[in-house]
């Protein structure tokens, strides 16, 4: 029996739609379900309180202050880093082996697995220069598997400025590098926010890289210095499901659901600032 | 003294280009420095090819195939279920949903790619474990299978935004060269475009692929952490990351079991290193 | 008996390629202080590459290749100075506008900034006169602080010129700067080039040949990457020594 093309096509759009849809329905289940099981563990109290009886009872204040000292050390280091690093891909760097190999070193630090960055963490950070289990040897892990999302989006942001404006610039005797610091990078500035906020949100869901060098089990307080060990939120989530048992779901999907807002709230922020961006643009 | 300023400046900005390769040498550095230990009282054909993974035993046994099988097998599954998924995603959302739906599938996938990981291992123990335990008649949910499926959903939205960059690149002239002669929009698209974006299709699955094999805690929570050699799609097994996440916190440093777990890592890293390097190959030859 | 002009810029037997294509061969000439000089050619005939050669515009673009000198003041360029010092002396007017994305006032006090210029005072009379100069100032004064992104065409050109006027340069080049404007903003801007004569050099790239003949007091002719001829606009015009500048007069080709 011959199909005719239209038909052909009818039904290959409607496959295609089908696929789409069985792509995107996770996406709400797991928001729905979150939402619907973990809401109710909501309230200040569960926020800012201290984990209880192994965990079981109270708070998760400890696990949400130490992801957010995680990700300010991750972005302090990663931010200058990253930024430096993208400018001398689109401003400074020749078309030659070197340029290359250092694309190449971005594309694989990309694709690290996670868990061997904690490996690697672990060796260098906490054994090797001594730090310990500590926040720092933590941040450090997480700067560096940050490291190519930030590079990736300052480039595109750097290379969006028209090259124009650089010519204008040089031609009036002005140097390179303060025209980039005077008019490639403010107009970047954007782009480059986009993709640190972006950098900040896997971050701040990361679990393995945390695993052997800042994570701790059970620690109802907040660290002292930089050098202490700190909770966190994916890595309490792990523990709450798969370590402490007789743990009440409404605590763990609590959990959960605090994780994904805070994932979810940076994510939407960087598309706001992309949208804003993009309807303010001048050129 | 601008002039000195700026000099150090430029230095400064060469040297955080560095930085990126400097990285790379590093993490191999430091995986090979305590992982080549190993072999110091293990043979590598041991290591590598041996079935029995049981580094707590007298003498530990360190054969890391169960581990490696049990990765390919939550790979292959997951690459079976996500590249067709994540072709037809990008497909639909490249040449056929209208401009609306477009935005909120994107937005839709790119809020799929920003789920933590554990949050995904998390709500597959809780939802979907008992649901292939109940469908396959299975003494448990947590099998290759259902880790593969988790898996799958998480390498997509990586395969559908680079399959989408690439489809959207095929050059307007292709299209409407074949539009003109007569074939319809979809033979255009699997005769033609599909074919002229094949690079950066083949590069999209390669860092999808990347993407499964490296991935820790969700399928640490969702493939039954059983270090045999596996049979089946429908049993536990272990994979190489879960490995050394389950038991890094419990060896002694120095041990025989922490040097394997660093060899263990060191071969994660080289497998994904020429994942990514065949991927990057693709994408940078169809730019030229 | 007059002294004679001085040479502001003297070119000696300049060549460039890019990655061994050939795009000037063998130019010499020089410019006389305060002049108005107009280049004049075909496409692809070196003139641009001439004129990017002057402020070493030319070393953006890592495959080009000069040999043979250009003095400016008797300093070679090249040799004897700084790009950043060749170029604050020699300023460039694009074809096509480049307004910065920022107001009008930070537009024309971009270069001064740059320059270490922190007095509020001193560089609002730099924006003031540059302004006037460029025969912008009284379109604008009331709107300094608006996006230089919302003049027009023309306006935009002659911001464009008070911006390069506002460094203090030795020698304004341009490059094709009426290309994109209409008839009234091309003679605004060539209203403003006969009275900066008095101040600077002036070298004007174009593709309007009744344009050099307007403004310009020399006029050069290329063809190919070479110097075919170049003298006094008159004599240029209506004798021209080569025929193949009597070619390009006529409109034979071109």
């Amino acid at each position: 029996m011959k199909i005719s093309t239209q038909t052909q096509q009818k039904i290959a759009f409607t496959l295609l739609g089908i696929a789409s849809t069985v792509v995107i329905v996770p996406v709400i289940v797991i928001f729905a379900i979150l939402i619907q099981k973990g809401l109710p563990a909501i309230n200040w109290q569960f926020l800012t309180a201290m984990p209880r009886s192994g965990m079981r009872a109270g708070g998760i204040f400890p696990a949400i202050m130490g992801t957010l000292y995680l990700v300010s050390g991750t972005i302090l280091v990663a931010l200058p880093l990253g930024v430096l690093a993208a400018i001398y891909l689109v401003e400074y760097a020749r078309r030659n082996l070197l340029s290359r190999m250092i694309e190449v070193a971005i594309v694989n630090l990309a694709g690290v697995p996670s868990v061997v960055y904690g490996l690697f963490g672990m060796g260098l950070f906490v054994i090797y220069l001594k730090m310990g289990v500590s926040i720092i040897a933590g941040a450090l892990t997480l700067a560096i598997m940050t490291l190519p999302v930030i590079i990736t989006s300052s480039k595109e942001a750097l290379q969006s400025v028209p090259r124009s404006f650089r010519e204008a610039s040089l031609a009036l005797g002005v140097s390179k590098w303060q025209t980039i610091r005077c008019v490639v990078l403010p107009n970047a500035l954007p782009g480059i926010l986009t993709g640190t906020i972006l950098g900040i949100s896997r971050a701040a869901g990361e679990t393995a890289p945390i695993l052997f060098t800042v994570a701790a089990f059970y620690l109802p307080r907040l660290p002292k210095s930089i050098f202490d060990q700190c909770m966190a939120l994916p890595y309490h989530l792990y523990v709450l499901s798969t370590q402490v048992p007789n743990v009440s779901p409404k605590i763990q999907y609590g959990t959960a659901l605090v994780l994904v807002g805070m994932v979810f709230l940076l994510n939407l922020v960087a598309i706001l600032v992309r949208a804003h961006v993009r309807s303010r643009k001048q050129w | 003294m601008r002039k000195f300023r700026e000099f150090v400046i430029e230095k400064t900005i060469l040297l955080n280009g560095f930085a990126c390769i400097l990285f790379v040498v590093l993490i191999f550095f430091f995986l090979a420095k305590d992982g080549l230990a190993l072999f110091k009282f293990v043979s590598i054909q041991d290591f590598l090819f041996g079935t029995l993974w049981n580094p707590l035993a007298e003498p530990p046994q360190v054969g890391i195939l169960p581990l490696f099988l049990g990765s390919l097998i939550v790979t292959l599954g997951a690459t079976v279920i996500a590249i067709p998924l994540g072709m037809a995603c990008a497909i639909f959302i490249g040449e056929i949903a209208p401009r609306w739906m477009r935005e909120t599938l994107k937005a839709g996938v790119e809020l799929l790619a920003a789920i933590p990981s554990i949050v995904i291992g998390f709500i597959g123990m809780t939802m979907l474990g008992p649901v292939v335990k109940n469908l396959f008649h299975l003494p448990t949910g947590l099998t290759a299978l259902t880790g593969s499926i988790a898996l799958a959903f998480m390498a997509i939205p990586t395969i559908v935004s680079i399959m989408e960059d690439a489809i959207s690149s095929v050059p307007r002239i292709y299209k409407e060269g074949s539009l003109a002669l007569g074939a319809t929009h979809w033979q255009t698209i699997y005769r033609v475009m599909i074919p002229a974006a094949s690079s950066g299709i083949v590069a999209a699955v390669m860092l999808g692929i990347g993407r499964v094999i490296g991935e820790t805690m969700a399928v640490m929570m969702l493939t039954g952490n059983a270090s045999v050699m596996p049979k089946t799609i429908l049993a536990p097994v272990r994979t190489m990351t879960a490995t050394i996440a389950a038991e890094m916190g419990e060896t002694v440093r120095g041990s025989e079991h922490y040097f394997a777990l660093f060899a263990l890592g060191l071969v994660l890293f080289v497998i994904t290193f020429f994942i990514n390097l065949v991927a990057d190959a693709a994408l940078h030859g169809k730019q030229k | 008996m007059v002294d004679p002009v001085p040479e502001k810029i003297v070119v000696e037997d300049l060549s460039i390629d890019y990655g061994g294509v050939h795009a000037l061969k063998h130019v010499s000439l020089s410019v006389k202080e305060h002049e108005i000089l107009g280049v004049i050619g075909p496409a692809n005939s070196g003139k641009t590459s001439f004129l990017r050669a002057l402020n070493r515009l030319n070393d953006l673009d890592l495959s080009s290749h000069l040999t043979g000198s250009i003095r400016l003041n008797g300093k070679d360029i090249n040799r004897d100075m700084e790009a950043e010092e060749v170029r604050r002396k020699v300023t460039m007017v694009f074809a096509l506008p480049i307004p910065l994305p920022m107001s009008i006032f930070d537009n024309v006090a971009y270069g001064p900034r740059r320059y270490a210029v922190k007095d509020k005072r001193k560089l609002a009379q730099i924006v003031e006169k540059s302004l006037q100069a460029a025969f912008l100032w009284d379109e604008v004064k009331d709107r300094l602080s608006s996006s230089a992104m919302k003049l027009s065409g023309g306006q935009q050109q002659r911001l464009c010129i008070a911006r390069t006027l506002a460094v203090e340069p030795e020698v304004i080049l341009y490059d094709e700067p009426c290309s994109g404007l209409d008839p009234i903003s091309t003679a605004k801007v060539e209203d403003a080039m006969r009275e900066l004569k008095s101040r600077y050099t002036q070298i004007l790239v174009t593709n309007n040949v009744k344009q050099a003949a307007r403004v310009g007091d020399r006029v050069a002719f290329f063809l190919m990457g070479e110097l075919v001829e170049i003298d006094e606009t008159n004599r240029l015009f209506t004798a021209p020594k080569d025929k193949r500048t009597n070619d390009y007069l006529t409109g034979r080709f071109g």
